[in-house]
């Protein structure tokens, strides 16, 4: 897909406009999104950004309150049984019945759909194999995570939609996942995902979409949206006792923008080996003891901050 | 394509998962299998044909008149007479211990003391009545002998059990249908079930179709029981049996998924079972006849389902009556079914 240009590619699904309100509080603002076939696009934001509100009104889920949603040509009023047959949905929640085996389950699902993968190549996709007569309520968090795939898959679908695949696993589990991903983008369909992990939206997404307060306030390849920092690496320390003032930072030889996160500040950096002596010279002069000092090079994470002032996730 | 075999079908493939989910939850076993049994031997002992009660009664002291009370009375083997001062034998009647205080007033005068809305304590009174007036000579003029009935078919045991069975149908029914849905409501399960191409009325039928499965135990078990253990008697055709308990099955689980159409925890399901189901177990005659209450509440209780169910079960079981003769209660039964399936559907809450 990097190969081809995103608008050479026909619109697998097309939002225009679309807005979902609860009582008071507006979860989807008026956003417009398109995917192309056969990309991987993630929904990136933090907690409540409205991400999952999103993605359950493409899914024919939910009932928008305005705007359009047109999904592989076709529309959810009047195509829902045909569009049903054509998606593969991994939703941010589901519990299976714990009383069933993973075969049973699968074997179930598989009955609804007109064209289907055979169980056994679908277990072997998502390394279940060993657990296709184990009960779902015996599986562990991760094999309860791929087993809600599989039944994502079993349909053979066109367009994926998986909201958080991955939160709640471990690492390595992660990382297993992320390889099926980019395995089932290799096999041409379609996928959009939501997360709150940066680095997986770097490692899996084609293009990121960060939403923010049900509005998205940025769009693009990862790479670009780092790029657009216009920064290559970010400087974050914690001092104790006095501070410097954001005005002595800024004029630091390098500093692009400074911002204060709690005790932290954070300056973003363009040449990491002229400001961090001249940071050091800075406070070593004035004596102010450094209690904290770290250095990365810019990711989504830092995107959102500069675009928010916030963090994504509250760690 | 995957639907041209049974064991593909999308209707096969839920009713099945509904008889696993059912047959791998052992307390669900139990209490639908078991608890009806156990019913069913408890009230059967409690209501053997035993030997009649005998029934207590004080005498107050009071020197020979006492004694003379008490020996007429002990010639009566329904009666079990002590002796004892006033305050005591007060007590005892209070307390439920006796049912009837005799007080000796002269030789030809007695006075007997009774809770008047005590059926014993009436009892008691003609008894004792009846063997003080004899002692003192009196005769009766009309000679009567009795005959006890104890023909199968006419005792409690054999009123309570198909009373006994359409009260399990509904049971089963009733929380069968509840509680996976609400579970899976809760879970999210119902939501990922309706994101894929499933069909929302074969999901709802599947219920439906599984608590006809689940009727094979009900009826054998209940029936065969009452049958070997007490002898109850199954006087119409199995056939009748069984297309009564079907109608009755599908309309009680027809109610079950209109009662989980819409709620989210099991405690709001519970009550709202409960509710439905208490006024039914007391009014629809399960335990004792439904013409018991009021001319006006009447046509109530008999547009019940559990009434119709019971009704009919007895008129089988116990009359021989034939199908076509229970056109109103299947009718009954097939209003609750439709009217409640059509209304669960439209108020279903996938979510
Ligand atoms: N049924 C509902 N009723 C009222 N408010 C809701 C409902 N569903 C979601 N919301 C609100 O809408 C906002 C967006 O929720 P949404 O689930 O889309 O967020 P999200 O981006 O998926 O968050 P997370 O990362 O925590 O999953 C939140 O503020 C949430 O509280
Ligand atoms: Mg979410």
């Amino acid at each position: 897909m990097t190969l081809m240009t995103a608008a050479d590619a026909p619109l697998a699904l097309k939002i225009r406009q679309l807005r979902k309100v609860y009582e008071q509080l507006v979860a989807v603002d008026s956003i417009d999104l398109d995917v192309y076939t056969g990309e991987c696009f993630g929904l990136l934001g933090p907690n409540g950004a409205g991400k999952t509100t999103t993605i359950e009104i493409c899914e024919g889920l939910l009932e928008p309150d305005g705007g359009t949603v047109e999904l592989l040509g076709r529309d959810w009023r009047t195509q829902a049984g045909e569009l049903r047959q054509l998606l593969g949905i991994q939703l941010q929640e589901t519990t299976f019945s714990e009383k069933l085996t993973v075969a049973e389950t699968l074997a179930l699902f598989r009955s609804f759909y007109r064209r289907s993968l055979e169980v056994p190549e679908l277990l072997r996709m998502v390394q279940l194999d060993e657990k296709r007569d184990s009960r779902v309520g015996k599986l562990s968090g991760g094999q309860k995570q791929r087993l809600a795939l599989a039944c994502a898959l079993i349909g053979d679908p066109q367009f994926l939609f998986l909201d958080e695949p991955t939160t709640g696993l471990d690492p390595q589990a992660r990382r297993q996942l992320w390889d099926l991903i980019n395995e089932l983008k290799s096999s041409g369909r379609t996928i959009l995902l939501t997360t709150h992990y940066m680095d997986e939206a770097e490692k899996l997404c084609d293009r990121v979409g960060i939403m923010d307060r049900g509005r998205v306030i940025a769009l693009d390849t990862p790479r670009q949206l780092i790029a657009s920092l216009g920064v290559e690496q970010m400087v974050e320390y914690a001092t104790a006792g006095a501070t410097l003032e954001p005005g002595v930072l800024a004029k630091l030889q390098g500093v692009r923008a400074v911002s204060s996160l709690g005790n932290l500040t954070q300056l973003q950096v363009a040449e990491l080996h002229q400001t961090l002596p001249a940071l050091l010279d800075t406070l070593a002069e004035r004596g102010i003891p450094l209690t904290e000092l770290r250095t990365h090079s810019a990711t989504l994470e830092d995107v959102f901050v500069s675009l928010t002032g916030r963090h994504l996730r509250d760690e | 394509m995957n639907n041209s075999s049974i064991a593909g079908h999308p209707l096969y493939q839920l009713t099945k998962i509904r008889f696993l989910e059912f047959w791998r939850e052992p307390e669900a076993v139990f209490w639908t299998l078991f608890f009806p049994i156990l019913l069913a031997t408890g009230l059967g002992i409690a209501f053997r044909n035993h030997a009649p009660d005998v029934i207590k009664i004080a005498i107050v002291e009071s020197g020979s008149k006492s004694q003379s009370v008490a020996s007429a009375v002990a010639k009566n083997p329904g009666l079990s007479a002590v002796i004892c001062d006033e305050q005591t034998a007060q007590r005892a009647l209070a307390t439920g211990k006796v049912a009837l205080i005799v007080i000796p007033l002269s030789s030809d005068q007695v006075v007997y003391r009774f809770d008047d809305t005590n059926p014993d304590g009436h009892a008691a009174r003609a008894l004792t009545d009846d063997s003080v007036q004899r002692a003192a000579g009196r005769s009766d003029p009309v000679q009567a002998t009795n005959q006890f009935e104890t023909e199968a078919g006419s005792r409690y045991i054999d009123f309570l059990l198909p009373g006994l069975l359409a009260m399990n149908i509904m049971g089963n029914g009733i929380w069968g249908v509840c509680f996976p849905i609400i579970d899976a409501r809760r879970k999210k399960l119902l939501k990922r079930m309706v994101a894929s191409p499933m069909s929302r009325t074969q999901y709802l039928a599947s219920f439906l179709l599984s608590r006809l499965l689940f009727l094979v135990f009900d009826i054998s078990i209940l029936v065969g029981f009452g049958h070997l253990a007490f002898g109850v008697p199954v006087r119409g055709t199995l056939a009748a049996i069984v297309l009564i308990c079907i109608v009755a099955a599908l309309s009680f689980s027809a109610v079950g998924l209109l009662i989980s159409a819409r709620l989210s925890t099991n405690e709001a399901a519970s009550g709202v079972a409960n509710a439905v189901m208490l006024p039914m177990w007391i009014l629809s005659g399960v335990f004792f006849s439904a013409r018991r209450f009021p001319d006006v509440v009447q046509p109530i209780i008999h547009a019940l389902p559990l009434t119709a169910a019971v009704d009919a079960l007895r008129s089988v079981m116990l009359e021989g009556a034939p199908v076509v003769s229970l056109g109103s209660e299947l009718a009954v039964l097939g209003a609750w079914l439709a009217v409640s399936f059509v209304l669960a559907v439209q108020l279903f809450r996938w979510r």
